[in-house]
């Protein structure tokens, strides 16, 4: 059982706060994703969680321990960044063996995505040759490589072709059931209504619907989260142009 | 400190066209001269020419090209369990190292093909402490600034200030003092500019230093002794570690 | 008038030395029978007489020559002064020493102590000794008609104060100085109030000064001699009317160190010489009216140094090649004439193929000036602000005396037969 929870959580940008007072708490079994208008922070928050940015305020405790100049709880974490690039003389297999040699301490690996994205083919390339598409499925199958108990993915199937995004929509169906914290952030509705348990909304750094989506149907059978969240944000938005 | 990251990074900057093409350029350039010339001690003053001005100027420029290239890596790299200053550590030797790497074969087999004596060992050491001076700065203006142009910015200007613009000070402040023995101050002036400090350690060595005069004598009793050779190289050493040092203590605070 | 009476002279020393050699007698000096020392043969001699020192060791020292006999050695005998006194004392005319070898020469603060000295004497021959450890070596004082030829002088200097020089010549006249090699002294060859005197085909080197060193002496030639290493080169001074021809002056490094430093010199001619590897090529402080031309400079850190204080002297027809500097003044002014040399620092054309350059040049650079001004600045050496600030005065002149130019550039070496 494994959790992580952000305390106040303040992080500005020269005079941009981009972060405010953010409190949160995630656990296991659970898929959440963050949602919100770009510029909203939520790479930022996901980044704060990773130890990228560094906040200004706040704590953020994974397994109740503060990660504040500590690194051993990265081991817990894969990620899954919206842009991957590599140096470009460096091989694909090569990559795989920094990893092994950072965290190789789990002796069976998580091979499901380096079989489907079909990328024992191309381990001996350079990535300097390969394109986008392909960088970022390396990214993926090595964010799932060690299984880790956390996943943090920051807008997975953003630059994947259908097939691939189909790929890793499914897999992520799949760790959802080993009792995993599962972060994604996404701007597709339709994405966060099939992977999703609970849903966070982040609008200019504040956290404004932090519910699960069995809350958000309402009792309904069908939910169409697009709808529902132009309902409930309007009024939010409303305010902010007044 | 975590070699496994800096083995990877030496892997494939070793095997980058760009480390690739500047050891060629510098082996053609010191074969030329050595072999073209026939006097070695001029052949010593051109190597120097190169090693003053190519040197730091390439490594500023490269490193901090490189390190602004590499930043979604360093951010794939920060999200495994490894402490930052790994990361930092990696990049800088991985850089430098394979910067020196190339100046020590480009221009080293050139010189060493010509002879062994105490001024290519010279030259050698010089030119690599220069090299890890200015990866040391590159990372330092990388460090600063968040955007590339900018940094890429004030990396060149570092270079011209401590290769022309610093030295046309002094020359300013040699005629504006012409009345003084200045001789002293000029030794601690000089210690102020890696690039100065470099030029003047190797100028003794070769015979063209009798060239200096008298005032040259005070210098050479300096930078001569066993004493002036210590502190000399002890401040390059710093040239190296300070700005390597300032830069990891903004690495380590630094949001990717 | 002056050629006539020379003439005369040599006639008469030529007639005494026929008369001598028929009239003398040979007395031999050996270290197991007969004489065993030269000062016993010397007092049993008469004038004209030949002693012959045979092949041995002799400890003798202050031997006083007051007869004009020829002390001749077989085998290089050696006379071994063992840091006593000095050698041979020379006080009678043409005198001849020859084939000896003397030894360890008293140092002395007081005394200017040599392996031979001739005082007041002519016509006098001292001729292929070796003089090894000494301290003077070969002095020769108010004397003339002299030659010293074919003598290899070694002496181990340590300071300037506790040296002497390798051949001083101290107001003498019509000299011949011929293929001597010296080393190890103050100054290999020194003269002081010598006139019409000729040095050829000597070799002086490692002398902790001058390997010439000569003031207030006019009318004397210098040719064909190498002068290399020595501290401080070669120095001319207070002197009129000099020649100096093909001789070679190389390797004198070091701060204050110059191929030859010309001091108040006037009227003279340095003509075919090669300077080559020294700190200054030529130094001139308050010479005038020289003729420097047909002489080769080549990697020397300067040139020629011109000093304000020098005028109407002419640079034509050398060459410059690979020079730090090629010419350096500390005058804003120049009262010297340069033409036809060759400076490998041109970058000019030469459109109608004359083999002049079009364009003149102007042999001083900003930079150097400014050493001049500020020596402290040379530290500055090989640094790029010195290559731009030699630029920006290329392109707009402003500093450089304007008449410092040569108006005829030579596009290719000069030659000389």
């Amino acid at each position: 059982m494994n959790t992580i929870e952000l305390r106040d959580l303040c992080k500005s940008f020269g005079k941009n706060q981009v972060l405010k007072n953010i409190d949160l708490q995630l656990k296991s079994g659970e898929v959440t994703a963050l949602m919100g208008p770009n510029g909203s922070g939520k790479t930022t928050l996901l980044k704060s969680i990773l130890g990228l940015v560094i906040p200004d305020s706040g704590k953020i405790l994974v397994n109740n321990a503060d990660v504040k100049n500590d690194f051993h709880y990265r081991n817990l974490i894969g990620y899954m960044p919206q842009i991957a690039n590599y140096p470009e003389n460096m091989k694909v297999r090569e990559l795989f063996a920094i990893v092994k040699d950072l965290r190789g301490h789990k002796e069976i690996t998580d091979d499901e995505l380096i079989d489907n994205f079909k990328l024992n083919e191309i381990t001996g390339k350079n990535f300097g040759q390969l394109s986008g598409g392909y960088k970022q499925r390396v990214t993926g199958a090595l964010a799932f490589l060690y299984h880790p108990e956390i996943m943090i993915l920051d807008e997975p199937t953003a630059s994947l072709d259908p097939l691939s995004s189909e790929i890793m929509r499914n897999k992520i169906l799949k760790e959802k059931q080993k009792d995993k914290i599962i972060i994604i952030s996404s701007h597709i509705a339709s994405e966060v209504e099939t992977l999703a348990d609970r849903l966070i909304y982040i609008l200019d750094g504040k956290i404004i619907i932090n519910k699960t989506l069995k809350e958000l149907k309402n009792g309904s059978q069908e939910l169409k989260l697009g709808k529902t969240l132009t309902e409930i944000l309007a009024p939010v938005l409303h305010n902010k142009k007044s | 400190m975590n070699t496994k990251i800096l083995k990877y990074i030496l892997l494939d900057l070793l095997r980058s066209k760009f480390i690739i093409s500047y050891t060629l350029f510098l082996f053609l350039m010191s074969m030329s001269v050595i072999y073209i010339g026939h006097d070695s001690s001029k052949a010593a003053v051109s190597i120097l020419n190169i090693i003053l001005f190519v040197v730091p100027l390439v490594c500023i420029i490269f490193g901090t090209i490189h390190f602004y290239n590499s930043r979604e890596f360093i951010e794939f790299l920060l999200t495994q369990p490894v402490a930052r200053k790994s990361i930092f550590w990696s990049e800088y030797l991985g850089i430098s190292g394979s910067l020196s790497a190339a100046f020590i074969i480009g221009a080293g087999v050139p010189v060493i093909s010509a002879g062994i004596n105490i001024t290519g060992v010279y030259l050698l050491v010089t030119g690599t402490m220069l090299t890890f001076i200015f990866v040391s700065l590159a990372f330092l203006s990388s460090t600063i600034n968040n955007d590339k142009v900018r940094g890429v910015g004030l990396s060149i200007i570092l270079w011209l200030y401590l290769s022309v613009i610093f030295d046309g000070f002094v020359m300013m402040i040699f005629y504006m003092f012409r009345d003084y023995p200045l001789d002293k101050y000029i030794v601690a002036l000089t210690s102020l500019n890696p690039v100065d400090l470099s030029r003047i350690l190797i100028l003794l060595q070769i015979d063209i230093s009798a060239l200096m005069g008298f005032t040259g004598a005070t210098f050479q009793k300096f930078f001569g002794s066993i004493t002036g050779k210590f502190i000399s190289l002890m401040l390059l050493l710093l040239w190296i570690v300070i700005p390597a040092f300032i830069s990891l203590r903004i690495f380590n605070r630094k949001n990717f | 008038m002056v050629r006539y009476s020379k003439i005369f002279i040599h006639i008469f020393i030529f007639t005494f030395l026929i008369n001598n050699l028929c009239s003398g007698k040979d007395i031999s000096v050996c270290s197991v029978r007969g004489y065993k020392t030269v000062k016993s043969a010397l007092e049993n001699s008469s004038d004209g007489d030949r002693i012959i020192i045979k092949k041995g060791y002799y400890r003798e020292n202050n031997i006083i020559v007051d007869k004009r006999v020829q002390i001749l050695g077989e085998d290089n005998p050696v006379i071994d002064l063992e840091f006593i006194n000095q050698g041979f004392i020379v006080r009678k005319d043409s005198v001849i020493i020859r084939g000896l070898e003397i030894r360890n020469i008293k140092v002395s603060y007081v005394q200017d102590l040599s392996a031979i000295k001739i005082e007041n004497s002519s016509g006098c021959t001292v001729e292929n000794n070796i003089l090894y450890n000494t301290f003077f070596a070969l002095y020769l004082a108010n004397s003339d008609n002299c030659l010293v030829k074919g003598n290899k002088i070694t002496g181990f200097a340590q300071t300037e104060s506790s040296s002497g020089n390798g051949i001083h010549l101290w107001k003498c006249n019509n000299i011949r100085i011929e293929s001597n090699e010296t080393s190890g002294h103050r100054d290999g060859i020194y003269f002081e109030f010598v006139t019409n005197t000729r040095i050829l085909n000597n070799y002086s080197h490692n002398n902790l000064r001058y390997g010439l060193h000569f003031m207030f002496s006019d009318s004397n030639s210098y040719m064909k001699n190498l002068f290399s290493e020595n501290g401080a080169g070669v120095a001319v001074m207070y002197t009129k009317n000099i020649i100096m021809e093909e001789n070679i002056f190389t390797g004198n490094w070091g701060p204050a160190s110059y191929g030859i430093l010309l001091k108040d010199i006037s009227r003279s001619v340095i003509r075919r010489n090669k300077f080559i590897k020294n700190t200054i090529g030529i130094f001139m402080e308050g010479s005038d009216k020289m003729n420097i031309e047909e002489n080769e400079f080549r990697d020397n850190g300067y040139a020629v140094k011109v000093f304000g204080n020098c005028s109407s002297d002419t640079l034509i027809r050398n060459n410059f090649i690979g020079n730090t500097f090629d010419i350096s003044t500390n005058s804003s002014r120049n009262e010297n004439y340069y033409s036809e040399n060759y400076w490998d620092k041109y970058k000019g054309y030469d459109m109608n193929k004359d083999y002049t350059g079009d364009v003149p040049y102007r042999p001083v650079s900003l930079y150097s000036m400014l050493v001049e001004k500020v020596p402290e600045s040379i530290i500055m050496m090989r640094s790029f602000i010195t290559d731009i600030i030699d630029f920006t005065e290329k392109a707009i002149p402003v500093f450089i005396p304007e008449s410092l130019v040569d108006e005829k550039p030579k596009m290719i070496l000069n030659e000389y037969n």
